[in-house]
């Protein structure tokens, strides 16, 4: 992606995804940091989820996923490393052993057959019901973000009537911390 | 050191442990407790601006011309968003500063408030950091760490933004003592392996330059000094964007001028057809580059930046070096010593003589003349007989600025100021007012245009209260010259509010300012009115009447590669230079 009005160098790469780890402090407008910093400089972020893991250090552990082309994902992780009170930056995707989840509550409106089937394709991609009355339901569902997408889909002829989903949590796989 | 006392009284202590000595500021209902503190102590002298920009601006040409942390201190709302500007120019030019900022009491956050203002949310992207200080206990430590992460790394300016219910509460004062922040460390070292690298490649190089920047002026004279010794030991030609200029030495054979937009075509043609370019704290600004996809097309790059987000961030490097210049200097010069790498000295010749045969074009040349002041003469002249003095330059933003670039040439890093990455015309007058308070013996002049130094020109009257003896020397051509030479390159010469039809009588103005005005409108008149603004013992303004219709050349057209320049005595038809695709751009 060219960020400059001028015609940028003889490289041609593609976009790719990554997932992005970064520790911070939890202090005050440290997320609006984060944000700003994607905003101010044109990069795209497609989930940004953010808890405190570490209370007594009060440490934060930020995920980002975003999309660029391999020089300007280089530039995001070091721009990110710039700010004061960023710890660390990793990105899960370079080390290959990204393990990326999301979650989503999904409420489904129906009666009959829309209704039977509903439940039987919950069941069927292991969606819990966690609210349920005689006319509609609410899954939980955890899995990849492409999983969820794609049974928001099936239950739009099923009557959906809204979902909302926390964006991606990532972790690396194997015993060692990032 | 532990003492009790007032938020207020901690702010004047932090500064004085800091070793502040001078505080540029302006008094308002957020901070007077903190101004109340000022007044009960003698070591740090506070500078009354007139607006809160010339106290920024004022508080970087006092840290640039010295290398120290420029000090700032203004009041809520409006105070902090006249700061903005001067903000965002130390950020783009990486100059240290420490902007304190009073806030509404904390209850009164969020509610309105008169003068209130969300300054943190406001500065954010302008500053290297900013703090919201809601707790008398963090104050001593915010303060100190404001310093650390102001000076270290990459410099830039940080705000501290102190409610006024914080000011007056009372609390217990530390010292600046094992201050550390806990995350931001700064790599200060370069990675030994890639320095070796580095120096392997320069001495196989046949057609090397080196490219340096406003890096080497921010890790200190230290730094300026290694590069001379590393570009002397290797026999190499040197350029320098607009903020490194006097990193080294403008009159030494070796240095090929400032490269870039307005840059000498040796030193552009140079970096177009070399096969090594060794980045020495600069960061391929699309000033320096033009066009990407022509740029340097056969070199080989290296890349010595304290910041790792400039690196290949718009040019891919070959040997990056992530440290502090001095530090990576330093290592590259011993292993260059133990090394001793052979160059080929016939290619190294043979380099040269094409750079000879580029500077014999003496791309600078513009038509005299006896009747009008040419502007181009004018810094000529300026600077043969303000060259025996201990002279501090500063200068706004436009033609005049480049051609200051051009034709005053600086031996000493610390002695031009100017806004080179966001290019704020009204930064002269209040630099020159900071680097004054520095050098309170020097000659201090703000090379200025007519139109810039309009945007700050109440600064005189602080350099009239301070008794600051500067130079105003205005290139006054009625136009906004730059953005003049541009409607005439990309707008068919209609000058769409580019003239200035009343402008003051410049003259009066200095007198009714309590300075001393001097006109010249003849050549022949030029030399004993420049001698006669060095000998008064008052502020100046100068006015310099110059020829009107004068551009800026040589030039790289935008959307033009470095092997596309245009010259000032060669240019027929400046209308028809640039392509559709170059006038989109900037």
């Amino acid at each position: 992606m060219n960020t400059s009005h001028y015609p940028s160098q003889h490289i041609f790469q593609t976009p790719e995804t990554h997932t992005l780890s970064v520790i911070v402090d939890n202090e005050p407008g440290v997320l609006a940091r984060v944000v700003g910093l994607f905003s101010g400089r044109g990069y795209n972020i497609e989930s940004l989820t953010v808890s405190e893991t570490e209370h007594e250090a009060h440490l934060s552990r930020i995920t980002i996923v975003t999309t660029g082309t391999p020089m300007v994902i280089e530039q995001i992780k070091n721009q990110l490393a710039r700010l004061v009170p960023v710890h660390r930056v990793v990105d899960l995707t370079v080390t290959g052993r990204v393990l990326a989840r999301e979650l989503a509550l999904i409420k489904v409106k129906g009666k009959g057959e829309a209704r039977v089937e509903a439940l039987r394709l919950a069941d069927a991609f292991r969606a819990r019901v966690v609210d349920a009355n005689t006319e509609s339901f609410v899954f939980e569902l955890t899995g990849k973000s492409d999983k969820i997408d794609e049974f928001v889909g099936l239950m739009g002829p099923l009557g959906l009537v809204e979902y909302s989903r926390t964006g991606v949590a990532a972790i690396s796989r194997g015993p060692d911390a990032m | 050191m532990s003492r009790q006392m007032t938020g207020a009284e901690m702010v004047i202590a932090a500064l004085q442990d800091q070793g502040v000595e001078v505080l540029f500021g302006y008094p308002g209902g957020s901070v007077l407790p903190i101004y109340d503190a000022i007044f009960k102590q003698e070591k740090i002298r506070h500078v009354l601006v007139r607006h809160e920009q010339g106290a920024v601006h004022a508080a970087e040409g006092y840290a640039r011309s010295t290398g120290k942390v420029g000090a700032v201190l203004v009041t809520s709302g409006p105070g902090a968003t006249n700061a903005v500007t001067g903000l965002t120019d130390a950020l783009m030019d990486s100059i240290p500063l420490v902007c304190i900022t009073g806030q509404v009491p904390t209850h009164l956050i969020g509610q309105d408030a008169f003068q209130e203002c969300d300054t943190v949310g406001i500065t954010r992207p302008c500053t290297k950091h900013n703090w919201l200080v809601k707790r008398i206990e963090d104050l001593p430590r915010i303060l100190h760490e404001a310093f650390l992460v102001a000076k270290s790394g990459r410099p830039g300016p940080v705000v501290i933004d102190i409610p006024k219910d914080v000011q007056f509460a009372t609390g217990t004062y530390v010292g600046p003592k094992n201050i550390q922040h806990k995350t931001y460390r700064p790599k200060i070292k370069g990675d030994m392996d890639a320095i070796r690298k580095a120096v392997e490649m320069i001495g196989k190089a046949h057609r090397p330059i080196f490219y340096t920047g406003g890096g080497v002026i921010n890790s200190g004279p230290a730094a300026s000094q290694l590069l001379r010794e590393l570009v002397k030991a290797t026999g190499y030609p040197i350029t320098s964007t607009l903020m490194g200029l006097g990193a080294y030495p403008a009159k030494d054979d070796q240095f090929l001028g400032m490269l870039g937009m307005h840059g000498t075509l040796e030193a552009n043609m140079a970096m177009h057809e070399s096969d090594l370019i060794i980045c020495v704290g600069a960061r391929f600004d699309d000033r320096i580059t033009g066009r990407l996809d022509a740029f340097a097309p056969h070199a080989k790059k290296i890349h010595i930046d304290i910041d790792p987000s400039s690196i290949n961030k718009i040019i891919k490097v070959d040997c990056a070096i992530v440290g502090d210049v001095a530090h990576v200097l330093e290592d590259m010069l011993r292993v260059w010593k133990q090394t001793q790498p052979e160059i080929d000295k016939k290619a190294l010749k043979a380099w040269w003589g094409k750079i000879e045969a580029w500077k014999a074009r003496k791309c600078l040349a513009y038509k005299g003349s006896d009747e009008i002041i040419k502007p181009q003469y004018a810094i000529q002249r300026l600077y043969e007989m303000t060259k025996k003095h201990d002279t501090y330059i500063t200068t706004e933003v436009g033609q005049h600025q480049m051609w200051a670039a051009q034709f005053f040439k600086f031996d000493e890093p610390n002695r031009w100021m100017t806004s080179g990455g966001l290019g704020t015309m009204g930064y002269g007058i209040p630099a020159a007012v900071g680097v004054q308070m520095a050098h309170p013996k020097s000659l201090v002049i703000d090379i200025a245009g007519e139109a810039s130094v309009l945007m700050t020109m109440q600064e005189m009257s602080t350099a009239v209260q301070y008794r600051l003896p500067i130079k105003i020397f205005i290139l006054n051509n009625h136009y906004m010259g730059m953005v003049r030479q541009w409607q005439e390159l990309l707008h068919g010469g209609r000058y769409s509010e580019s003239y200035s039809e009343a402008l003051p009588d410049f003259v009066k103005l200095a007198e009714a300012f309590g300075g001393v005005g001097i006109r010249c409108d003849k050549p022949s008149e030029l030399d004993a009115a420049i001698q006669q603004m060095i000998d008064c013992p008052k502020p100046v303004i100068f006015d310099c009447i110059v020829d009107p219709a004068e551009n800026c050349f040589p030039m790289i057209p935008s959307g033009k590669a470095h092997n596309e320049m245009l010259f000032g005595d060669a240019v027929e038809d400046i209308g028809s230079v640039i392509d559709e695709k170059g006038k989109m751009l900037v």
